[in-house]
């Protein structure tokens, strides 16, 4: 197992580093010259030359990106071109609060998505599980600016029991999170569903049932554990997908993290802020991948054999 | 075997009936059934072997399932010891389940690959309460034993046995509970030949020690011819003989059973047989064919068997048999 896991951390390097290289080239792509942006407009051909000499930018790309990356491996990632903070402190401040909202988004799509997919697999194809499976298909298909827009108004507008935007208190994170996790919750829930469903066939199910357990049992200890593989890989996805999400949210909700600081990064052309945040947020899913695959064989022992 | 009226009936089944309904093409239709079990009747005594015989989709599987209600039946009364256990609430159900047991055709499926076969073990105990706790792992050992895997074994995933240590795992675990009564639903189909035997012998072993009564549902006759004291029929959902072993080998009665016995293959190549050899599939449980169902199938048959159902009557001695014109037919 320690072995395993040692190995897995060290496969992750090379992903690591690939991912520094598509967020450097990808930059080189974006129209427009960073070195006259950062002039400003007006400003003398010598003024540009100076910046670009400065920021290295007259340097061929591949020795620019070395020394990119050597400097994220000093940890550091440049400074802002907005206001020359370095990109790191930014980042740090709003990390924590994105992972928050990661953390209470998956939670909603665990919970929310299995105990929904249980609920629909133990009764298959009665009215309880269509209408289960119709409101997953609904929070599949909304889009999450448009059910957050309705989010608000409901609960903050009208009835005025939830904060509308901002990050203070527990009862900030209630609406952020239920609009980021219920897309995965869906998807979990039709996954728990199917998983489920197989399992309940198989043989040993019968046997327990033989036995004479309890069917909140058989449910439980005997379908659910062997129903979890898929559904943890799901999870581990839908994890991905929530971090792309943040972006949208963070938005709609004013909440000061690490995706609005991307977007808000894009629309200033602060390109070393983009680069920092896309390069943590698939940090973040790196690490991620990481935990549900040890989870995954931890919870599969025959994984072990292969 | 001696006469059967001296015995003891430890299950008697009474015009069961197993009804699945079809997914329909259209909401005008009227809803159709498969009619896996329609109507069957026979009885178990206690300490013996009766093995249910016929091709895939006869109902024989079925019928083991819903005596023990892993399906609900339809219709019908499943007597244990004289009482109806389809009337039974899930509390006393449980209850009784400690004395019905069931051995599944497929080991590598019918155990938890999540659970040690201590845990295996331990939970069927549990369940029904039949051990104290603290003298739970001996029974464990002991029950090892009678099935004639090692100690160590407690402490494996079924992943880690083969096929035939497996299905000692299945058996084990149906003893935990000290059964009276095991269904085995093809319980040796999934294994090699030779571990089949060894298994049967076991089975025979255990049924001795134990006084247990088996409901032995089998497709493979040499594997019935092994084990059975009597023998039944299936096809189509309904019983078409049943009879004492010997004798149903020996002299079929139904045309359906004559055919299903001469499929037995010989291991003799310079024997001459005489095969009957049966045309046509089997038709659809959906819409099976009025009077008596194999009629559609059958060289022998006449005006009558497509108009009338033929009941179950004894010809012979404790020989039953559903045909018009079992008399007539030439042996």
């Amino acid at each position: 197992m320690l072995m395993f896991i040692l190995r897995r951390i060290l496969q992750t390097i090379p992903v690591i580093i690939g991912v520094t290289f598509v967020v450097f080239f990808i930059m080189q792509l974006v129209p427009g010259d960073p070195a006259v942006l950062l002039a400003g407009e007006g400003a003398s051909k010598e003024t540009i030359e100076a910046i670009r000499e400065q920021l290295g930018l007259n340097q061929p790309l591949y020795i620019q990106y070395f020394e990119y990356l050597t400097n994220v491996f000093k940890g550091d990632l440049g400074v802002s071109l907005k206001n020359s903070q370095p990109v790191l402190d930014e980042i740090l401040v709003r990390l924590p609060i994105t992972i928050e909202l990661a953390f209470f988004s998956i939670i909603i799509t665990i919970v929310l998505g299995m105990a929904a997919g249980i609920i629909s697999a133990v009764k298959p194809y009665s009215l309880t599980d269509v209408s289960v499976m119709l409101v997953a298909l609904l929070g599949i298909s909304l889009p999450s600016f448009w059910f957050g827009l309705m989010l608000m108004y409901f609960f903050s507008v009208k009835l005025q029991i939830l904060p509308v935007a901002g990050w203070d208190s527990l009862l900030h994170v209630i609406l952020p999170a239920i609009t980021l996790g219920a897309g995965g919750a869906a998807i979990v829930a039709r996954m728990t569903r199917s998983s489920m469903l197989e399992v309940i066939r198989q043989d040993y199910i019968r046997t327990a049932r033989a036995k004479g357990l309890r069917e909140r049992i058989i449910i439980y200890k005997h379908a659910l554990r062997n129903a979890l593989i898929p559904v943890i890989t799901v999870v581990g996805l839908q994890f991905g997908a929530l971090l792309g999400g943040t972006v949208l949210v963070e938005s709609i909700f004013a909440i000061n993290g690490l995706g609005r600081m991307i977007v808000d990064a894009i629309r200033m052309r602060d390109l070393p802020m983009v680069q920092g945040g896309v390069l943590f947020a698939s940090l973040i899913f790196v690490v991620v991948n990481l935990f549900v695959d040890v989870f995954y064989r931890f919870f599969n022992k025959r994984i072990e054999l292969n | 075997m001696n006469t059967t009226a001296e015995k003891n009936i430890i299950l008697q089944v009474d015009r069961l009936k197993q009804y699945f309904p079809v997914k329909k093409d259209s909401i005008f239709k009227p809803k159709a059934y498969v009619k896996a079990v329609d109507d069957i009747s026979f009885e178990l005594f206690e300490g013996e072997t009766l093995s249910i015989v016929g091709e895939s989709g006869c109902g024989k599987s079925t019928t083991g399932r819903a005596i023990l209600r892993l399906d609900e039946p339809t219709d019908g009364k499943v007597l244990y010891m004289g009482k109806n256990i389809l009337t039974l609430n899930k509390k006393d159900m449980r209850k009784l389940r400690g004395d019905l047991q069931v051995i599944f055709q497929d080991p590598f499926a019918s155990l938890n690959p999540r659970q040690m076969v201590k845990q295996i073990l331990n939970e069927a105990m549990a369940i029904q309460n039949v051990v104290e706790k603290s003298k739970r792992k001996e029974r464990m050992l002991e029950l090892l034993g009678y099935v004639g895997l090692p100690p160590e074994s407690l402490d494996r995933y079924p992943h880690e046995f083969s096929g035939g240590q497996r299905q000692r795992i299945g058996i084990a675990r149906a003893l935990a509970v000290n059964p009276k009564l095991i269904i085995c639903d093809e319980a040796v189909s999934a294994l090699d030949v030779s571990i089949q035997a060894q298994i049967l012998n076991l089975l025979k072993k255990l049924q001795k020690q134990f006084k247990l009564t088996f409901l032995f549902i089998s497709h493979d006759l040499s594997v019935v011819r092994h084990i059975s004291d009597r023998v039944m029929v299936m096809y189509l959902g309904k019983v078409v003989e049943i009879a004492e072993k010997k004798e149903m080998f020996d002299s079929p009665l139904h045309p359906y059973t004559k055919a299903l016995l001469s499929s037995i293959p010989v291991p003799d190549p310079t024997l001459k047989r005489d095969r009957v050899i049966l045309k046509g599939d089997v038709p659809s449980p959906i819409d099976p064919p009025g009077g008596c169902r194999f009629h559609t199938r059958c060289p022998f048959a006449i005006e009558k068997c497509k108009q009338e159902e033929p009941p179950l009557r004894e010809l012979v001695n404790n020989h039953f048999v559903s045909c018009h014109i079992a008399e007539t037919l030439p042996v």
